[in-house]
């Protein structure tokens, strides 16, 4: 499937993918994120069962200290 | 732009100065929250001065900003912002600039601000450490939260917050309030921009 994954198009092998497999596969391995789905905020205890499905908007905000 | 009230959330590098360029701007009305004191520390990058050291920093800005702006109606919060208080703080904001320092508030605070005013603009930061290739920051848009930074986490801890950067970021954040709050008023030059 095809998602646009923080702004960018982004071909996986097989879909739909939960959003936990997406961070997997693309290593993101940030402790601190909002991840938004379509514009929604995904609640963490969501990763494991939200699906991401074909043509989908995935935004994975990395947070970083610093202000 | 007078009429519009914009929330700073943290009162440092970030906040202090978003919060001066938004008063030169003409932002009529700010309210900004913040626990800490001014520290020699700070004066590398946040706007305050060495006379003000010890001083709560949002008394500090407050009087900083009215320098600039007397007639500039600014409220502020000398307290920890948390999910009890926020409401309280923001609820009447037009927009809100997140500059919390750490990423464990940076995190609630959006999960929060989604959850209980999700139709007030959040515009955060993440990723103003060290320097050099301006063209690195970058912002994230989505629906009604916008991210400022470069979003990379330093290979060493510790990288330092420098003052370009750090006011890099706290003027992207400021240009996207006027963004949000000019949106139905046409620039001239934004065919140009788009080309």
């Amino acid at each position: 499937m095809t998602i646009t994954l923080n702004n960018r198009k982004e071909t996986f092998d097989t879909g739909p993918l939960t959003i936990t497999d997406i961070l997997h596969i693309k290593s993101f391995r940030f402790k601190m994120l909002v991840i938004k789905l379509n514009g929604a905020l995904i609640a963490k205890e969501l990763y494991d069962s939200t699906l991401v499905k074909e043509g989908d908007t995935l935004d994975v905000i990395h947070l970083i200290s610093g202000g | 732009m007078a009429s519009k009230c914009v929330g700073i959330a943290g009162a440092g590098g970030l906040g202090s100065n978003a919060a001066a360029a938004l008063v030169r701007a003409g932002i009529g009305r700010l309210v900004v929250a913040d626990f800490d004191v001014v520290e020699d520390s700070n004066l590398d990058r946040q706007f305050y001065f060495p006379d003000q050291t010890g001083q709560p920093k949002v008394y500090a800005l407050k009087n900083n900003l009215l320098r600039i702006n007397p007639t500039a109606f600014v409220r502020v919060f000398h307290e920890k912002i948390t999910p009890d208080n926020a409401r309280s703080f923001f609820s009447s904001c037009h927009v809100v600039v997140e500059a919390f320092d750490n990423a464990e508030e940076k995190e609630w605070f959006a999960v929060w601000m989604d959850k209980h005013l999700p139709r007030i603009p959040i515009i955060m930061a993440s990723g103003i450490s060290g320097w050099g290739h301006p063209e690195q920051m970058r912002v994230q848009r989505t629906s009604n939260m916008y991210v400022c930074g470069h979003q990379v986490e330093p290979e060493k801890k510790e990288i330092p917050l420098l003052a370009p950067r750090v006011m890099q970021v706290a003027m992207m954040q400021a240009d996207l309030v006027l963004e949000i709050l000019l949106k139905d008023i046409p620039q001239t030059h934004d065919h140009n921009v788009k080309q």
